[in-house]
C-alpha cells in the first residue's frame, strides 16, 4: 500500500490501532482472495481497491472536499444515493464489517447488539475508519431499533440526518417515503448549497442505474455452469460498489464481465459444473466479511447469488428514468426504493418469492439463510423462510454467527454437513 | 477390506478399525494436537488387532479436529457418520441427540440411515460436554463423576442458560447449604431443557439415540428423556458411534 499515514493523521485517525488493521488486512486476504485459481482478469481493479482500501479511495473524497464538495456516509440501501450525486455530494458507504472494530462499538453499545452496528459504531468512535472521518454528515435510516438509537449517539459527532423507512408497504406508506425522499432533498440541497435540478437529478438516476444495470450484468452470468467467476469474487465487487465512484465501479464492473461472459462462450469456470450452487440469502456481508462464503467455497461448494443489501436487494430493482420534473422523479425514486425487501417490513412476503424466484432463476442446489447474531428481524424471519422453502422442496439452512473467528470450525461442520445432504 | 475410522473429538479421539466384521476400538485424550491424537488412536488399533499399516484400506477421519489430520483419505462430518453409525446398530432410530465436548447436536435420519435434517447448538457452551465440566469443576467433582452424584428426588432448577452465570448460580446454591446431588440433579435437567428444545424445534421422532461422550452420563440420559418424553436407546460404545460410521464409510467407498 502507499503511504497514507500523513493524510490518516491528518483525519485525527489512531494511527496505532490503524496499523494493526492494516498488518491483518493483507494476510486475511491473501488466504481468503488470492489464493484462489484461475481467477478473473477484471478482478485486478477491485484487489486494488482492497490493497489501498484506507487509502486511494479516501483520497479521492478528500479531493472533492477541498474543491468545496460534500461527502454523505450511508449505511444502508434504502439511502437514495441519487439525491445526493445530483447536488454535487457523493455517497460513500461506511466500514462495519469487521470484528476489529467490534470491541470499540461495545464501549457503548449493549453487547446483544448486531455486529454490524457495533463495529460501525466502534469505526468512529476509535478513529480507525478514514471513511468515518472524511464524511460531513452521516445519513442514517430507521431499519432497526439497533440502528435508530446508534444515529443518536453518532450524532455527538458528526451531523447525522434519519430517513424514516416505512415499516409496511401499503399505499400511503410509499407516498410517505416519498415525503422523507423531498425532506432529503431538501437537507441535501441546504447542506451542498446546490440546488437539485430535474436534470441534474435525472442525470444522477441514469448515473447509478447504470451501476446496478452493470452488477445485473455480473449477477446474470453467475447464472452459467461452469460458473465463470467464484462467489467470493463477486460479493467483493457488490462490497467496494457501496464505496466506489459509481461510473467508474460500472465501468470496471462491465469490463469484469466481458470477460466472464467470454468464459460462459468457452464453458470456462472457477467450479467444476457440477458443483453444488447455493444462494445465501439474509443479513448484509459488509467487507471484509467473506466468513461464510470462504467456508462454502473452500467446500467444494459454489456460491451463485446472494439475496441480501450485499446482493440482488442493491441493484436488482432500477428507478424509472421517464420522469422529468422533480415530483415525478421523486415517485419514481420511491416506487424503487420500495420494492427492495427487507425483513424490517411486516408483512415481508416479497422477499420470499424473491428467494424462490432466484433459487429457480440461478438453479442451486439449496440456500443457506444466515442472520447476524441479535438480528431479531432476519432471524425471526428465518422461520417463514424456512417453511416456504420446505414447502416447494428446496433445501435450506439457517446459521446465525458474528465477525469472529471462534465458531469457524462449527460452521465449517455445519456447511459441510448441509453439503452432505445435498450432494444424495 | 479392513478400514479404519477415527473420531477427533475436542476431548477425545475415537478409533474403530473394521476386518471382516471384527472390530477393535481405542480412545486416547485429543489433547494439544488433534493430529497426535488421531496418529496415536491409529496405533493402539494396529496393536490391539494385530493389523498392519499397509493392510488398511482406507482411513476415514469425522470430528472436531478432522480438518488437522492430514492423513486421511476423506473427511466426513460427524453428523453424517454418527447416522450411519446408528443406522447400523439401530436401524429403527430416526433422531439422534448427540452431546460431545463442545457442542450437541439432533439428527433426523431417513430409513437408509442418510441425514434428513440437523440442528447445533450455536456458539456456546450451554447443552453440552463442557458446560457439565465447568459444573463439576465448581462442585468439586470429576465429570464423570456427575451420573453417580445426582440424586433426582428434588431438582433445583439452574436458570441460567450462560455457562459463565450458571457457574455462579451453582456456587450459590452450594453457599446456600443445598446438597451436591439436588444442584447435579438441577444441572442435569437444565442440559436436557436445552437440547431438547433444540430437538422439538427440529422435530422428534422415534425412535430416539443418544449417543456422544455426555451419552455416558445417566443423569442426563434421564434427564432428557423427561424432557423429550420418549426412551433413549444408548449403545454400551455411544461414544464411538461417530468413528463407527467413519469406518463403515471407509469399507464402502
Amino acid at each position: 500500500m502507499a503511504d497514507y499515514r500523513q493524510m490518516w493523521s491528518d483525519l485525527g485517525m489512531d494511527l496505532d490501532k490503524h496499523d494493526l488493521l492494516c498488518e491483518a488486512l493483507p494476510d486475511a486476504f491473501q488466504g481468503v482472495y488470492l489464493s484462489q485459481e484461475n481467477r478473473p482478469q477484471g478482478m485486478d481493479f477491485f484487489n486494488f481497491v482492497v490493497s489501498e482500501i484506507h487509502g486511494v479511495r479516501p483520497a479521492e473524497l478528500m479531493e472533492h472536499q477541498k474543491a468545496g464538495g460534500k461527502v454523505f456516509g450511508t449505511f444502508c440501501v434504502y439511502v437514495p444515493d441519487e439525491v445526493i450525486f445530483a447536488a454535487g455530494g457523493i455517497a460513500t458507504g461506511l466500514c462495519g464489517g469487521s470484528q476489529f472494530w467490534v470491541s470499540g462499538g461495545e464501549k457503548v453499545l449493549p453487547a446483544n447488539t448486531c455486529p454490524l452496528i457495533k463495529a460501525s459504531v466502534g469505526a468512529r468512535l476509535d478513529k480507525t475508519c478514514p471513511f468515518f472521518r472524511i464524511a460531513d454528515m452521516y445519513v442514517g435510516e430507521t431499519t432497526c431499533d439497533g440502528k435508530k438509537k446508534a444515529w443518536e449517539i453518532l450524532s455527538a459527532e458528526v451531523p447525522v440526518h434519519v430517513i424514516d423507512v416505512p415499516q409496511m408497504k401499503r399505499k400511503k406508506d410509499i407516498e410517505a417515503f416519498q415525503g422523507e425522499i423531498l425532506d432529503f432533498i431538501k437537507i441535501v440541497e441546504d447542506f451542498t448549497g446546490n440546488k437539485i435540478t430535474p436534470e441534474a437529478l435525472a442525470k444522477s438516476i441514469k448515473l447509478i442505474n447504470n451501476k446496478r444495470k452493470a452488477l445485473q450484468r455480473l449477477y446474470a452470468a453467475r447464472k452459467a455452469a461452469p460458473v465463470p467467476i467464484s462467489g467470493k469474487d463477486a460479493l467483493l465487487v457488490t462490497q467496494i460498489a457501496f464505496y466506489d465512484d459509481p461510473a467508474r465501479c460500472a465501468e470496471m464492473t462491465n469490463i469484469l464481465c466481458n470477460e466472464l461472459e467470454e468464459r460462459i462462450q468457452a464453458k470456462e469456470g472457477v467450479f467444476p459444473a457440477d458443483a453444488l450452487r447455493i444462494l445465501v440469502t439474509g443479513t448484509p456481508l459488509a467487507i471484509p466479511n467473506w466468513k461464510l462464503h470462504h467456508i462454502v467455497e473452500t467446500a467444494g461448494a459454489t456460491v451463485v447469488v446472494e439475496e441480501s443489501c450485499t446482493g440482488t436487494r442493491y441493484f436488482e430493482q432500477l428507478v424509472d428514468e421517464s420522469g422529468s420534473t422533480i415530483e415525478e422523479q421523486v415517485k419514481a425514486l420511491a416506487e424503487r426504493y420500495m420494492k427492495t425487501n427487507c425483513a424490517c417490513f411486516t408483512p415481508n412476503p416479497g422477499r420470499i418469492d424473491d428467494i424462490i424466484r432466484l433459487a429457480d432463476e440461478y438453479k442451486v442446489d439449496g440456500v443457506i439463510d444466515v442472520s447476524l447474531q441479535f438480528c431479531n428481524l432476519y432471524s425471526t424471519e428465518s422461520y417463514l423462510v424456512k417453511q416456504a422453502l420446505a414447502d416447494r422442496g428446496i433445501p435450506v439452512m439457517h446459521i446465525e454467527t458474528d465477525y469472529s473467528e471462534q465458531d469457524y470450525e462449527q460452521l465449517r461442520t455445519r456447511v459441510e454437513a448441509f453439503l452432505e445432504i445435498l450432494r444424495k | 477390506m479392513i478400514s479404519i475410522g477415527i473420531d477427533i473429538g475436542s476431548v477425545a479421539t475415537k478409533g474403530i478399525v473394521l476386518c471382516d466384521g471384527l472390530q477393535w476400538r481405542a480412545i486416547v485424550p485429543t489433547g494439544w494436537s488433534p493430529r497426535d491424537a488421531a496418529q496415536a488412536a491409529i496405533g493402539q488399533l494396529l496393536n490391539l488387532s494385530g493389523i498392519e499399516r499397509h493392510q488398511v484400506g482406507q482411513i476415514f477421519v469425522t470430528g472436531y479436529g478432522r480438518v488437522a489430520f492430514d492423513q486421511a483419505d476423506k473427511t466426513i462430518t460427524e453428523i453424517k457418520c454418527h447416522a450411519r453409525g446408528i443406522a447400523e446398530l439401530y436401524p429403527e432410530v430416526r433422531t439422534i441427540v448427540d452431546i460431545g465436548g463442545q457442542d450437541s447436536k439432533v439428527i433426523s435420519i431417513g430409513e437408509k440411515g442418510q441425514v434428513l435434517d440437523f440442528a447445533m447448538n450455536d456458539k456456546c457452551a450451554a447443552g453440552t460436554g463442557r458446560f457439565l465440566e465447568v459444573m463439576a469443576t465448581a462442585l468439586g467433582l470429576d465429570v464423570s463423576e456427575l451420573g453417580y452424584a445426582e440424586d433426582p428426588s428434588r431438582k433445583l432448577a439452574i436458570s441460567s442458560m450462560c455457562t459463565v452465570f450458571a457457574e455462579s448460580e451453582i456456587i450459590g446454591l452450594l453457599a446456600r447449604g443445598n446438597p451436591k446431588g439436588n444442584i447435579i440433579a438441577g444441572l442435569h435437567q437444565s442440559v436436557g431443557k436445552r437440547v431438547a428444545a433444540m430437538a422439538r424445534r427440529m422435530g422428534i421422532k422415534e425412535a430416539v439415540a443418544f449417543t456422544g461422550g455426555v451419552a455416558i452420563n445417566q443423569g442426563v440420559k434421564r434427564a432428557l428423556e423427561e424432557e423429550i418424553g420418549s426412551a433413549l436407546i444408548v449403545s454400551e460404545a455411544c461414544q464411538f458411534t461417530g468413528a463407527l460410521g467413519a469406518a463403515l464409510l471407509a469399507s464402502q467407498d
